[in-house]
């Protein structure tokens, strides 16, 4: 089938817990996404929600001690869950590449930046020196490096922040990988640099259509890339829509919540912002049983929500956790006959 | 008009660049190369700017924690630049400050009532009931629970350290909190916790705000002047009306446009008006800045909007408007 062929990533109940005082917990829960090619998939949440965790999870980078993964992700025909390390070692960097958040200490700071993005093709490919070294001029090039020759010979410390997130990303691209996890690889920087460094991501996946999983926390930032999103609240995946659909129709009451007391650039006056009720639970204390997010609607009868909360599709694409959706209403306003339906 | 409770004039913050065999000052960095602008009396003043911009060492040097080069801080009528003055009128106690990373702004030592009691045992004599009493209210003001006194800044998360923050730096009733980025290390729900306090708080005591950040949406949702600071200088200055709508400087309409909107319906349409503004930008830099690469003078515009162009570019703009 012509679908399937274009899942590059399918990742199947994945449940990540980590080891806390003796016992496993789930950082993950459930977790269900496909990733096709040339897509953009978001994955947005708080601080906690486990949106990290999935990244580590589907690139084997966790504490293999402490940490249980469960569930399967399978990658065309591989499943990378309990993997061989010697295979992943093959699959990480080369088939899977991976952006981090911090550039500064992802970067090794004693070796020059041209040798580190050389390094990944020594693994991975058999070029000699002078291919490689021609290589990473072209990668620097293509990301958008000014003066690559002199930038190779270049440390981190030397260059700025931006930059220095173009040689991450020149890293994770230089085996032209099918899927890109991008970690939150804007938080650190400026606006103005946020919005090459995206729109660089934009043409690179343009170019290789190559699959990405962009981790962020902010909505700005997947309302202008992303294709598909999937909302995430303690741990769980809580809605699942292309962007314009979450954006424009959101039915989950933590999605609309937040997209609510999000302080906007041209929202005129100067009114309250919307506060979701009390915090996120940490790992020990989330409620592994309801709806995770009721206790932080308590308006919201008990009886709206589902003793065991699934996924329910209310369009075609268009996946909402748990019925409470049906009768959500803001606090401050009135309650609506089938508000969501 | 509203009262100016704080004058910024030509303030200037350089730091030596020593270099060569003797280690003598070769060069200065710039951190803040003349910067005037005033707050008023219960509003919140927005500075804006990108990392680097020196908008943190203006913060500083209003609360004094970083020494001025040169230029003067008019408050009550005294130059808050020198030391003595500062006592004399206890600028101290009237300027606050709330830091940006609150795990590092709290004494990890030091349980909760220790922290907030430690501005008012500075300046004022109170019994330890009083005290306490004071904590509590404090604590009731930013919405904590009153047995968090007993407790250490670990045991709370993000949004409830800051609100720490906040409470700390209302507890010698001050007039003016400098808040440099507040907000810029929270989650967006625990955001909107602190932006309300920080509000409730403004109308309750009358304070004023300098709130420094370099997300244009929180600065837009704050404040009711701004101010857009670039290599060290004032870009452009005005009301919220006027730098949001009609922005005049290259650099403001840049920073505006880089902002992610969600507006999935005009995503491209936005992302080519970033090109557009981005490549006007980078095509002619000697419009908007002079040979050194420094921001020009402040122009007047309206009795509230200046703009660092020169005048005739500022001329021609106001055609291209008309």
């Amino acid at each position: 089938m012509d679908r399937q062929k274009d899942v590059l990533l399918d990742i199947q109940h994945l449940h990540t817990a980590y080891r806390l005082s003796g016992k496993f917990y789930d950082a993950a829960d459930d977790i269900n996404l496909t990733l096709k090619k040339d897509e953009i998939l978001a994955i947005v949440g708080e601080s906690g929600c486990g949106k990290s965790t999935i990244a580590a999870s589907i690139i084997g980078l966790y504490d293999h001690k402490n940490t249980k993964v469960t569930g399967d992700i399978l990658y065309k025909e591989l499943n990378l869950v309990g993997l061989n390390e010697n295979l992943f070692d093959k699959i990480r960097g080369n088939n899977i590449g991976m952006i981090f958040q911090d550039p500064l200490s992802s970067l090794n700071p004693l070796m020059r930046v041209g040798d580190q993005v050389a390094e990944t093709l020594y693994y991975h490919t058999e070029m000699n020196e002078q291919e490689r070294h021609a290589r990473v001029i072209e990668l620097f090039n293509q990301v958008g490096m000014p003066k690559p020759e002199e930038m190779y010979a270049m440390y981190p410390h030397e260059l700025s922040g931006g930059l220095r997130q173009r040689v991450v990303i020149a890293i994770a691209i230089a085996c032209k990988p099918e899927i890109i996890i991008a970690d939150e690889p804007t938080t650190a920087l400026d606006v103005t640099i946020q919005a090459q460094i995206l729109d660089l991501l934009e043409d690179i996946q343009r170019q290789s259509h190559s699959g990405i999983i962009l981790i962020t926390h902010d909505l700005g930032v997947v309302a202008e890339t992303a294709d598909q999103v999937a909302v995430m609240y303690a741990g769980q995946i809580i809605e699942k829509a292309d962007v314009k659909t979450i954006f424009g129709h959101p039915l989950h009451p933590y999605t609309r919540s937040l997209l609510n007391s999000m302080p906007q650039a041209d929202d005129e006056e100067a009114a309250d912002l919307h506060v979701i009720q009390g915090t996120v639970p940490s790992l020990k204390n989330m409620p592994r049983t309801g709806d995770r997010f009721a206790a932080r609607i308590p308006w919201i009868p008990a009886s709206a929500h589902e003793s065991k909360p699934v996924m329910h599709e209310v369009a075609p694409g268009h996946l909402v956790r748990c019925t409470c959706y049906k009768e959500f209403h803001f606090q401050d306003q009135p309650a609506q006959e089938g508000a969501g339906a | 008009m509203a009262k100016e409770i704080l004058q910024i004039k030509d303030l200037r913050v350089l730091f030596p660049i020593r270099s060569g065999f003797w280690n003598r000052i070769t060069d200065y960095v710039r951190a803040v190369d003349g910067v005037n602008f005033s707050i008023n009396e219960g509003e919140t003043y927005g500075l804006i700017g990108e990392s680097g911009s020196g908008k943190s060492t203006t913060g500083k040097a209003i609360v004094g924690v970083q020494k001025a080069t040169s230029g003067q801080i008019i408050y009550d009528g005294l130059d808050v630049t020198k030391a003595h003055n500062r006592k004399k009128i206890s600028y101290n106690k009237d300027v606050q400050m709330i830091f940006q990373d609150s795990m590092s702004s709290l004494n990890p030592r030091k349980r909760i009532e220790d922290i907030i009691a430690e501005p008012i045992r500075n300046f004022e004599d109170l019994t330890t009931d009083e005290e306490r009493k004071r904590v509590q209210e404090l604590l009731d003001i930013v919405g904590m629970p009153s047995d968090s006194i007993y407790k250490f800044p670990h045991e709370f998360s993000g949004g409830q350290r800051q609100r720490i923050g906040v409470a700390r730096a209302v507890a010698t009733n001050p007039k003016l909190i400098v808040a440099d980025e507040p907000t810029s290390a929270l989650d967006l729900s625990v955001q909107a916790q602190v932006l309300n306090f920080m509000k409730h708080i403004q109308q309750q005591y009358n304070i004023s705000y300098l709130f420094i950040s370099h997300d244009l949406g929180v600065v837009k949702h704050m404040s009711e002047n701004i101010a857009i600071m670039h290599r060290g200088r004032l870009v452009e200055v005005g009301t919220r009306d006027e730098i949001y709508n009609h922005p005049m400087h290259i650099y403001t309409k840049r920073l505006l446009s880089a902002i992610p909107k969600v507006d999935v319906e005009h995503r491209e349409e936005n992302k080519r008006h970033r090109e557009e503004v981005e490549a006007e930008f980078q095509h002619d830099q000697k419009r908007w800045y002079d040979e050194d690469g420094r921001v020009f003078p402040l122009q007047q515009l309206s009795p509230t909007h200046w703009v660092a162009l020169p005048k005739q570019e500022v001329q021609a703009q106001m055609k291209e408007e008309k």
